[in-house]
């Protein structure tokens, strides 16, 4: 998908793919934070979309979906050593985001531009044209002219879909309707199509960017993870345990992972944040989405289906080892860090016969606050700890590339060094 | 193996001393293992050791009983290890059992499915098909391999060693030419950048299934008009099913449906069969003929007598180290 330019950059935009045998819902989170007037989005569709099928989301349920498959940390208190542990979830960071756009308004003298506009609708707070075209020239052009402002770059990147016959769903928001909402953002769009494409256009987004854009992506299909075709998709890192202050900036300690992980892989792969099937979780950072929401997201299969989370009763939403009842939907969460140079083409997608969950969790153990002298047993455990804390530290410089010194300080230990070099001790 | 092919090894040996080791097979096992190895260790493949264990043996234990059944004088391990390797590296899966049982139909489809002599299908071509169309919680990841330059050019150099020393690498050669071509035509027709074409060719999985796979001597036309037909037959295919009909793992498709037509390419251009070098392992059923079997008449053969500069000027010729099971019929040597 891509958006057009603006003040604010695009850092991370959010979007849900609903996949089932060719059939594709996709609803596009925008954060947009500037002037209304100026937002514009651009996204290459394989299909000219009827009215029926677009339909404006709700933002709650995308925020509780991200909320679900967050990274999380996961605490343990220690166990009297003269003496049982209980795991308390608390919800990681929602990936920052912030997206940008613009635009403007609409005349159209489309015909000697080689532009065609399929159909035009509002829908919701948005004024869509389903737009085909001959070439790009003339695309950015009539977009240009039309008050949308696109970036100079745009030409190149619209011609490959021109070619492969896309349509180009563009949507700008209608002042009047959007303050009817009342509200102070901008909800989704979502839209429904078949085809057998499976993948995501990325190219438009990167052609506006000042550097590279993280983007994640949450897939909701019938039977498996879904991973990426056409570059490498990565698990990111999961069940270390960490030191204790994590708990204080657990965001800006994900965004360090993450960022490391990126680095690590030359920004070639897609990372796997969250795989669960969705009628249970295990610890749950939030409830599961009920039949309602996913409804709402475009999850489309379930009604036919003699399945827990189909018609009557609710999710699950306690610990739970595991629920014998079809899988009905699996949810992965993609997060990807992009750039031209590195993801020339854009993302494709397959459904994978992987029903095994996955999430991304740090742990935590919060020491036993007794006296050394209460037992044998006692004493000992204070003497590991020690030794757990240092791991813990070293854990943490491994996960964000943190210097070790400060890791030790905010620790409130003394200096944890590195291991030492294998040579050190071998002529002394 | 007839006795004259017999002589003929045996003979070769002691002229040739230096020609070791004698079955580019072994090469094959150890780069294919590595890539394993790196796969499994670096790219955190989503691989159980017991999922390759179990692959192993299984494919050992089919090929035993089936090498038994065909009253064969030799087991040819070789070849089940070349095709558990190439199973473990493709196929993905959620169970432990999934993996042997394909293993198992990939080396019983050497018995099961046979043209003019000879197997049909890529034994782990077969094997990652049947276990994708007829298994559930299964799946191949394209992907996995990424696009790192490094690594593949590592496969590709590591690839044209050994397919230039198991046969000529011209079903290598043409099928990434053959594929590379439409490629870039459609980078080029849609106005994509030459990055697309970059990303896409550099790709692991298309490096090796075009040294590893495709290229595998026994599943190939025994003449290179064969050979070059069946190598652009495969590339069309995997091309139009990837790039028109979205189909994953459209590499594997194409070759295996692809493969039937390998006795239609050697009905219009017959030559002679191509045989791995070590003794008594044939799985094919007693077609192989050595007429008359003089070493003498063997232009191949005759080659391996010329001082080691012209071998390797065969090898960078593409000539590679192929030889005629038949050194009458035409063709049986690699083009020049």
């Amino acid at each position: 998908m891509g958006k057009a330019n603006g003040t604010l950059h695009n850092r991370t935009s959010k979007v849900v793919l609903v996949h089932h045998e060719d059939k594709t819902v996709i609803s596009i989170m925008s954060d947009y934070q500037g002037d209304l007037a100026q937002f514009a989005m651009v996204v290459p569709v394989p299909v000219v979309l009827q009215r029926g099928q677009i339909h404006i989301g709700d933002a709650a349920v995308i925020r509780h979906l991200e909320d679900y498959s967050a990274p999380r940390l996961v605490e343990y208190d220690d166990p009297n050593p003269c003496q049982m542990y209980y795991p308390r979830a608390m919800t990681g960071p929602a990936a920052g985001a912030l997206t940008a756009q613009n635009a403007a308004k609409a005349t159209d003298s489309a015909r000697a531009l080689g532009v065609k506009i399929e159909a035009q609708y509002t829908v919701g707070e948005y004024d869509i044209v389903i737009l085909s075209a001959l070439q790009s020239d003339g695309l950015q052009t009539w977009l240009t002219e039309n008050g949308y402002r696109i970036p100079p770059g745009a030409g190149a990147a619209l011609a490959p879909y021109i070619r492969d016959g896309m349509k180009f769903f563009v949507a700008r928001v209608n002042l009047k309707e959007q303050a009817k909402t009342g509200l102070d953002y901008l909800r989704p769009i979502q839209f429904a199509f078949e085809s057998p494409k499976f993948m995501l256009p990325i190219r438009l987004g990167m052609v506006n960017a000042a550097g590279p854009q993280d983007l994640v992506i949450y897939l909701l299909t019938e039977n498996g993870r879904v991973e990426t075709t056409d570059y490498r998709t990565i698990e990111m890192p999961t069940g270390t345990d960490v030191p204790q202050f994590v708990r204080d900036d657990f965001a800006k300690t994900y965004q360090a992972i993450f960022d490391r992980q990126v680095k690590l892989n030359q920004m070639r792969g897609v990372f796997t944040e969250y795989v669960w099937n969705m009628n249970w979780c295990d610890p749950c950072a939030a409830p599961p989405l009920s039949h309602d929401e996913l409804r709402e997201l475009g999850v489309f299969w379930l009604d036919n289906r003699n399945s827990p989370i189909s018609g009557g009763p609710q999710p699950m939403y306690r610990r739970q080892m595991f629920i014998a009842a079809p899988a009905g939907v699996i949810l992965t969460r993609l997060h990807v860090r992009y750039s031209a140079a590195t993801f020339p083409e854009d993302l494709s997608f397959q459904e994978t016969g992987d029903s095994n969950n996955f999430q991304v969790r740090y742990v935590l153990h919060r020491p036993w606050e007794g006296s050394p002298q209460l037992c044998p047993a006692a004493a000992s455990y204070f003497r590991e700890l020690d030794g757990r804390r240092a791991t813990e530290a070293r854990n943490l410089a491994d996960l964000t590339g943190w210097e070790l010194a400060d890791i030790s300080r905010r620790m409130g230990i003394s200096s944890v060094t590195p291991p030492s070099p294998w040579w050190q001790n071998l002529w002394h | 193996m007839t006795p004259g092919a017999a002589r003929s090894t045996s003979y070769r040996r002691k002229l040739w001393p230096l020609q070791v080791p004698g079955d580019p097979r072994l090469a094959q096992l150890v780069v294919l293992g590595t890539i394993l190895a790196l796969g499994a260790g670096l790219y955190d493949f989503a691989l159980d050791p017991r999922q390759i264990l179990l692959t192993f043996a299984s494919a050992l234990i089919v090929q035993a009983a089936t090498d038994r059944l065909a009253g064969r004088e030799h087991i040819n391990y070789k070849s089940a290890l070349i095709t558990a390797l190439g199973i473990a590296l493709l196929l993905r899966a959620d169970t432990l059992w999934a993996h042997p049982l394909a293993a198992a139909a990939a080396i019983a489809s050497k018995s099961l499915f046979r043209a003019r002599g000879k197997h049909l299908f890529n034994p782990s071509c077969f094997g990652v098909i049947f276990a994708l169309v007829a298994l559930p919680g299964v799946w191949a990841s394209p992907g996995q391999w990424g696009d790192g330059p490094l690594l593949a050019g590592w496969i590709a150099v590591a690839g044209t060693i050994i397919v230039s020393r198991a046969s000529c690498s011209d079903t290598s050669v043409g099928f990434v030419l053959c594929y590379g071509g439409a490629t870039l035509a459609r980078v080029l027709w849609l106005g994509q950048r030459l990055a697309v074409l970059i990303h896409r060719m550099a790709s692991g999985s298309l490096l090796l299934f075009a040294f590893f796979m495709i290229s595998d001597p026994r599943t190939s036309p025994d003449d290179w008009r064969g050979r070059l037909a069946h190598c652009a037959t495969v590339a069309a295919l995997a091309f139009v099913l990837g790039s028109h009909f979205y189909v994953t793992n459209s590499l594997v498709w194409a070759l295996f449906i692809a493969a039937p037509a390998v006795a239609v390419w050697d009905a219009i251009f017959p030559a002679p069969r191509f045989q791995w070098e070590a003794k008594g392992e044939s799985d094919d059923l007693g077609i192989e003929t050595y007429p008359d079997g003089g070493a003498g008449d063997d232009p191949a053969w005759r080659a391996r007598l010329a001082p080691p500069g012209a071998r390797v000027l065969r090898i960078l010729r593409g000539q590679g180290e192929r030889h005629a099971a038949q050194p009458h019929v035409e063709g049986g040597a690699c083009p020049s």
